[in-house]
């Protein structure tokens, strides 16, 4: 376990990052929510209006509500200008408000509705004005049970902060998200272990100032707020303390092969003296319009990605055509520089268990379209959303018995294990030959291809020594050797490498 | 006896507050339909009636926790809603049943609550001065409401709507809640305290023994309306009409069968 206290003990930087994102947007919470549960407290149609809103963003999926407030926020550059940003703190801090809001709002207008009617027409009696009454009244009855509120959102709002990750804020979630795409379960662990102790001494410090609010000690709350605001000046200083340099931030979405080559991006420009910063676990669809956006300097994209997300098109002009293509439309689009191909294809393929695939007589996906009434699927969880699915599935004619989702780190559990017949496997993934799988050969062509592309923002596109340091790796990196260095991050127990270490043993072995 | 007492005094005549065809609908419901009286300075007036009478509702008009739909009531001569309601209420003691008292705040800090909404701070000798006039021991300061009995509450409570020194003061049913011996030493401490700080009082109460053993005018209300206007003599000497003396009925004919006991 030395590996866990190791890993926990590194999360500093993540944990300070952490602090600062919920307490702001527990504390934006608190300044939306007391104001609005004021007025619902004047207003019955405010109250219910109030309520329903805050009710309605609680059943949206913390992670959807994440994410949609990049294109909210994009959008809003119109109004805002383009410096607005649209990923890491402030779309986090938005989302994260938003869901803190319903317990505290939820506690406030309760207790206000709760309070003794004699003592209110006491307040009246006694000729106190509205905000008399507020101040002396209402706020010190109301404040032991908004306390408990506050409680429950910062518990909420803890957790949740975790899948600020996905957006390319740092947080907690950091290690988790890297642990479960890397299966090193120890990262999983320390994130899981440090995101919970900070949610259960923040709720034990708010849960003295709620009894100190309670029992009219001022001393219990005092102890309580110092210790809540020493927490969050020590992350302050963590976080702003060290000497501030414009760093580049690389861009990695949610596999092995994009935190190995976003390592060895940035060993490559460390090399060149250039700070680094990585944003790991990006959604797919939020890398590219973050590298048009300028919020990530560097990613590494596909063209079968770029060809259909970005470009919307659904045909097939070949590899060479689709490439330049994508390259122009960047050029006008975007102002996204393409850099150039690693060298490398991540294609999506068929693959199926060698064993599985010669017991039934499948070699091509004409044979597989034979069998697939008695088969189950799976993919990763946006494949079967993805137009080459459709593709592909209309050109054979595929009809499964079953189709499952899978993160594709459990696709190849599910395989082995028998829960999918045939899987959505990547063509550079190092388990097909570490399983034993066999990919299904495409007769037809209807799978694009997915040349693993240097993706740079047109601002540092314009900084001619981050694209000379980058230029050496365009066409350095075959299959091969990108098999071999995910399956060394991918895999189980002995040989196991961090992305780091993957990566730096691929330099080493290319000559990079 | 008190009534000779108080028509000595000089000023008796003139009004404190004063309804002019004061009315209060509820939607279709009438509370207050149409009430003109005049209470002169200095008296004690009780105001009578079954609930749903309309008793409370013309009573909060005085110090606007109602507010009039049509009519007016006058204060010294001015309308009530011309004036801001806190600086109005400021003016006007104000007991009622639920009593209120501020829960997080001690004793001394309830009773000097008024004063500290205008940003006077009440000395100690003084809150000592007006826990005095309830009866109750200076120490008391310190206690927080939840430690007190219900009659001591009370008298905290009028304690708290004296310490502005106001001229009216304003009771809805303030010893409703409270047991009968509390009840009558409570009652009586509040019509010596009458007497001594010259206040004008109006009492609700749905009690006609209390009205009549407090106050020396007693006004009986029914649907919205004063069917009686009699002083406690005269509504004992059979006048005042069938609905007050229908409410005299009910302690005189408790005091007639308890006398009838004891033989």
């Amino acid at each position: 376990m030395s590996g866990f206290w190791e890993a926990l003990f590194g999360l500093g930087d993540q944990l300070a990052a952490h602090v600062l994102l919920s307490a702001s947007a527990i504390g934006l919470g608190i300044a939306v929510a007391l104001p609005l549960a004021v007025w619902a407290s004047r207003s019955p149609t405010v109250s219910k209006a109030a309520l329903g809103f805050a009710s309605l963003v609680q059943t949206i999926p913390a992670l959807a509500l994440l994410a949609l407030f990049f294109p909210i926020l994009l959008s809003l550059r119109a109004v805002f200008g383009e410096g607005l940003p649209t990923l890491g703190f402030l779309p986090a801090l938005l989302a994260l408000s938003l869901y803190a809001l319903l317990p505290i709002l939820r506690n406030a207008i309760t207790a206000q509705a709760n309070l003794d009617p004699g003592v209110l027409e006491a307040a009246d009696g006694v000729g106190m004005t509205p905000a008399q009454k507020l101040r002396l009244v209402e706020a010190p009855l109301s404040a032991p049970f908004i306390m408990a509120g506050i409680r429950t959102a910062a518990v909420w709002t803890i957790g949740a902060a975790t899948l600020a990750t996905t957006i390319g804020q740092p947080s907690l979630g950091d290690p988790i998200f890297a642990g479960l795409q890397t299966q090193n379960w120890v990262l999983v662990l320390a994130g899981c272990a440090a995101s919970a102790a900070l949610a259960l001494i923040t709720d034990a410090l708010l849960g003295l100032i709620e009894r100190g609010l309670l029992l009219r000690r001022a001393g219990l709350s005092l102890a309580g707020v110092g210790a809540v605001a020493l927490g969050i000046i020590a992350a302050l200083f963590v976080q702003f303390g060290g000497n501030q340099e414009t760093r580049i931030v690389i861009g990695a979405k949610q596999f092995s092969e994009q935190y190995i080559l976003a390592r060895l991006i940035g060993s490559k420009l460390e090399a060149a003296g250039y700070a680094v910063e990585y944003r790991d676990g990006l959604g797919s669809a939020v890398v590219h319009n973050a590298i048009a956006s300028n919020d990530l300097d560097i990613s590494i994209d596909y063209t079968g990605t770029i060809w259909t997300n970005q470009l919307k098109r659904s045909d097939n002009p070949g590899r060479v055509a689709m490439y330049d293509e994508i390259v122009r439309w960047e050029t006008e689009n975007s102002g996204a520089m393409v850099l150039g191909k690693l060298g490398f294809e991540n294609a999506y393929a068929f693959a199926m268990r060698e064993d599985r695939a010669a017991a039934l007589g499948i070699a091509t996906l004409d044979d597989l379209a034979r069998a697939a009434p008695q088969l189950t699927v799976g993919g990763d969880p946006e494949f079967f959303e993805r137009p080459e699915w459709i593709a592909v599935r209309n050109a054979y004619g595929f009809r499964f018995e079953g189709q499952r989702n899978f993160s594709p780190t459990f696709m190849y559990n599910a395989l082995q294990s028998g829960e999918a017949d045939v899987i959505s496997a990547y063509t550079s993934d190092g388990r097909i030959a570490a399983d034993r799988l066999v990919v299904l050969a495409d007769p037809k062509e209807a799978l694009p291809s997915y040349d693993a592309l240097v993706m740079i923002s047109p601002e540092a596109s314009q900084d001619a020594a981050l694209v000379a340091a980058l230029k050496p790796l365009v066409g350095a990196i075959n299959v091969n050797a990108m098999r071999e260095a995910n399956f060394s991050v991918d895999r189980e127990g002995e040989g196991k490498l961090s992305p780091k270490d993957a990566a730096a043993q691929l330099a080493a072995e290319l000559g990079l | 006896m008190r009534a000779s007492s108080i028509t000595a005094s000089p000023d008796f005549a003139a009004p404190m507050v004063s309804f002019e065809a004061a009315k209060r609908h509820y939607g279709k419901v009438v509370a207050v339909g149409g009430v003109d009286c005049v209470i002169a300075q200095r008296s004690f007036v009780a105001l009578v009636g079954a609930s749903g009478s309309g008793k409370s509702t013309l009573l909060k008009m005085v110090n606007a926790l109602v507010e009039p739909s049509g009519g007016r009531v006058l204060m010294s001569g001015e309308d009530v809603t011309e004036l801001p309601p806190p600086a109005l209420r400021r003016r006007i003691g104000y007991v009622f049943q639920g009593i209120g008292l501020f829960p997080h705040m001690n004793v001394a800090e309830n009773i000097a609550i008024g004063p500290r909404l205008h940003g006077e701070h009440l000395a100690a000798a003084r809150i000592a001065e007006l826990l005095d006039l309830v009866e109750l021991e200076a120490d008391m300061a310190s206690r927080m409401p939840d430690e007190l009995s219900g009659g001591q509450r009370q008298r905290i409570g009028v304690a708290r709507a004296l310490a502005n020194d106001p001229q009216l003061l304003l009771m809805d049913e303030p010893f409703g809640a409270l047991d009968p011996i509390t009840r009558n030493a409570l009652g009586d401490r509040v019509r010596a305290l009458h007497e001594r700080l010259g206040l004008t009082t109006i009492m609700v109460t749905h009690d006609m023994a209390e009205a009549l053993l407090l106050a020396d005018r007693v006004l009986v209300m029914d649907a919205g309306a004063i069917v009686a206007d009699e002083s406690p003599a005269a509504l004992l000497a059979g006048k005042g009409g069938d609905i007050a003396q229908g409410l005299v009925a009910v302690p005189r004919d408790q005091a007639a069968r308890l006398a009838k006991m004891k033989v």
